[in-house]
């Protein structure tokens, strides 16, 4: 057998080896989903206060293992497999080291497990951010290092597939954007896991008494790991924002230029965000978390904000060319909303930007912090960030790395077409309902918000009863979404209908094909008025305009109500 | 002509930008230097900074410090731990431990004291409620924030930084007297007040 296969689809040459540590990585990934899955129901029917599931030993356990899974098993095992499409598929190229690949998987794997089990068994009651001097089973923090140690690997031997890649001119020109998208996430990558090791190790020791840790250094190099992995989320999600556009309608880059250097602006400040954690700790000064809770002057902030008009731009222009060019929004009203992968795309791109983003960089605001931090706003932001943006990102791309990687059909089409729209529902009033219980000061993390063991009896209004139901509903909701994208992957990976090698090229119509590569737009012609300037330039985009206006007016809303809200309290400082 | 984001462009892709981009990329880098002037401009006019006294501190010697507070202004006891009632103007200590904060204290409103955090064992988060004011109580550290109560009521310390299996039974109180009633109560110094010691 040939070390490569030609993709029938796309044409690209596929190393084998690429296919399997893709699959591997994307299993693993699925089963973490799931037990955080399982974990998530768990803490969330306990978090019902009418339901009260769980003991308290029990919820902690479980609010561990639904941390530990969802944000760095689920997260990263995927974003392993995205390193590898994005490098040896993407670009034509063998993986040069494939020993060390499945060394590294397995490094992985083992870390994971180590972990699986100290949580399991109550040996690492710490949740996920495993604040010193709280203390976990030794296990638990070598498990971190071994499956650090890991994707570390991957990263490197990213590096070195575009290397190859590069000396071998398997590809011409520049790196895709998707690919350069891809990089800047491995090197942001590879500096938060070196800020892992040199956390997790002096904190290893420390488990085993053979040090001290300081609980406020730990606090500070333990959010460079903790956020800085977000924004390897950030920038793999928005690859992936560009690999959906363009295999589901074709999507264009607008300027190379915009969208790279939004990217470089990713590796260069984001890693500041550890401040994010630290504005109300006694250890750092007002200089210090101004400067760095701003990511340099909000540059990050302004790297999402063009990525969150390029890439509906992209789209515009895609659909324009597809001939849906009537009024501002006619390229909306004729997308393929049909297409699971396009419809997590949009869903994406919306809730992580107007609830995931808006709140973010509010509650990010050094004194605005005093009114978020720890409390329900805090995972309310994220939800909407890391789950309703980035998974579910990852969970439309699934829909083509399916038949495209596995060369399987999707099984239960129909189910999938509407997994998006059930799980961005149920994320979207989850992700509100908590930011809105967080404005009244329920704290995250908690048990028991009724108190009824405490000395003092402290009561919420009975509208934080009803919000938190509202929260509870949204979350079952979305739950529902992820076990259908379980069912649905599963069943399509293991038992799904095998592609016919003849019905997935040019112009085929088969379901789960990317109809941006098989159906493309139209090729341009120099009179196209429409989509080109004079210059030569594409654009313009008026519709991708008064959305992002529309955003920036909810933003500026948003953001200075909470000012508004906080000059109540009493004075502080 | 035009491509997609995962096919690779030309060597140079360094070109001009269209109208529409490049004036979003404008107005979002406003707003940014906005964002970003919203935090100095806080500092010169606001009321409510995270800025305080900060210095490192033995937990040990927080204890102390505490236990010679309580000492000096114990008035009460409440649910079995002390109530303090200090001065305005004076440094007030709160000590948080698993699974409680100490002592009780109680305040004047309007009058400026400062309110020293800390923790003797794990982090432990100071909320308070209903009003919403949040810090962090790393232990090692000592946090001193000045403050200024503003209305009279009776306020809950939640714990919001898990701290153990006890965690969501970690809750304390500040009780705020009004400005007048304060008045008098100083006319009348610690009538109708057990004087019963504290825990210590």
């Amino acid at each position: 057998m040939s070390a490569f296969r030609t993709c029938p689809t796309t044409g690209l040459q596929v190393h084998r080896t690429a296919d399997r540590l893709i699959k591997a990585n994307a299993v693993v990934a699925t089963v973490a989903l799931l037990v955080g899955g399982i974990a998530a129901v768990l803490v969330l029917l306990t978090r019902w206060e009418a339901v009260l599931l769980l003991e308290a030993d029990m919820f902690y356990r479980m609010l561990t293992v639904h941390g530990m899974n969802m944000l760095i098993f689920f997260i990263i095992f995927f974003e392993m497999a995205v390193l590898y499409f994005a490098s040896a598929v993407l670009l034509n190229c063998r993986v040069p080291a494939p020993t060390t690949g499945w060394v590294a998987f397995v490094l992985m794997v083992v870390g994971t497990l180590m972990v699986e089990w100290t949580m399991w068994t109550g040996r690492a009651d710490v949740l996920f951010t495993s604040y010193v001097p709280l203390r976990a089973h030794p296990l638990f923090y070598l498990g971190v290092i071994l499956f650090a140690v890991g994707a570390l690997t991957v990263v490197g031997h990213f590096f070195a597939i575009i290397t190859v890649a590069r000396k071998e001119k398997a590809y011409e020109g520049s790196l895709p954007l998707v690919t350069y998208g891809a990089l800047t996430a491995a090197a942001i990558a590879a500096v938060t896991l070196l800020h892992g090791a040199i956390i997790y190790i002096p904190t290893f020791l420390w488990s085993l008494d053979l040090m001290h840790v300081d609980a406020q250094m730990y606090r500070l190099i333990w959010w460079g790991l903790g956020h800085s992995s977000q924004q390897i989320n950030v920038a793999a999600m928005v690859s992936i924002w560009y690999l959906l556009g363009a295999l589901t309608v074709g999507a264009v880059v607008l300027n190379e230029k915009v969208s790279r250097t939004a990217f470089v602006l990713y590796v260069l400040f984001i890693s500041m965000a550890s401040a994010h954690h630290l504005l109300v700790d006694p250890g750092m000064g007002p200089s210090w978390k101004v400067w760095n809770t701003s990511y340099f002057m909000y540059m990050a902030v302004l790297a999402s904000m063009i990525h969150g008009f390029t890439v509906p731009a992209g789209t515009e222009l895609g659909m324009r060319l597809r001939g849906a060019t009537q009024g501002l929004f006619g390229w909306l009203k004729r997308a393929p909303w049909g297409d699971p992968g396009f419809s997590s795309l949009a869903f994406s791109i919306v809730v992580f930007g107007f609830v995931g983003g808006i709140t973010g960089v509010t509650f990010g605001t050094e004194q605005i912090n005093i009114i978020a931090h720890n409390t329900l706003r805090i995972p309310g932001h994220f939800h909407a960030t890391v789950v309703s943006g980035t998974a579910m990102a990852f969970m439309g791309i699934t829909y083509y790395v399916i038949p495209l990687i596995f060369r399987r059909e999707i099984a239960f089409y129909p189910l999938a077409r509407i997994q998006p729209y059930i799980f961005a529902i149920g994320m979207l009033i989850f992700s509100m309902a908590m930011t809105f219980a967080g404005t009244f000061g329920v704290p995250r993390r908690h048990w028991d918000i009724g108190f009824t063991q405490a000395l003092f009896q402290p009561e919420f209004t009975p509208a934080v009863n009803l919000i938190i139901g509202v929260m509870a509903v949204g979350g079952l909701i979305a739950i529902a979404g992820g076990a259908i994208y379980i069912v649905v992957t599963v069943v399509s990976v293991f038992f799904g209908r095998k592609m016919a090698a003849d019905d997935s090229g040019l112009g085929a119509t088969g379901r789960g094909l990317p109809p941006g590569i098989t159906n493309p737009p139209r090729a341009l012609k120099p009179e196209d008025k429409e989509v080109l300037q004079p210059s030569g330039r594409l654009g313009p985009v008026p519709g991708t305009m008064v959305l992002v206006l529309i955003f920036l007016a909810a933003f500026i809303l948003y953001y200075f109500v909470n000012w508004m809200l906080l000059s109540f309290l009493w004075e502080v400082g | 002509m035009y491509r997609t984001g995962i096919e690779p462009p030309e060597r140079v892709w360094w070109k001009k930008v269209e109208r529409h981009e490049k004036v979003w990329v404008w107005i979002a880098f406003a707003w940014c230097m906005v964002l970003f002037a919203m935090m100095p401009v806080w500092h010169l006019r606001g009321g409510q900074n995270p800025s305080g006294i900060r210095h490192r501190v033995d937990p040990a010697d927080f204890q102390a410090r505490v236990a010679e507070f309580v000492q000096e202004y114990q008035v009460g006891t409440d649910n079995g731990l002390p109530v303090v009632a200090p001065p305005p103007g004076s440094h007030v200590y709160l000590q948080a431990s698993q699974f409680a904060w100490i002592p009780v204290v109680r305040l004047r409103q309007g009058a400026e004291y400062t309110l020293h955090l800390s923790s003797l064992d794990v982090n432990h988060g100071f909320a308070l409620y209903p009003l919403n004011i949040n810090f962090q109580v790393v232990p090692g550290y000592d946090y001193g924030l000045r403050i200024v109560p503003n209305e009279p009521g009776e306020f809950h310390v939640m714990c919001n930084e898990f701290c153990g299996i006890g965690h969501h039974l970690m809750v304390g109180k500040i009780i705020v007297e009004p400005a007048d009633a304060a008045a008098e109560a100083v006319d009348a110094p610690a009538a109708g007040v057990s004087t019963a010691g504290g825990d210590r």
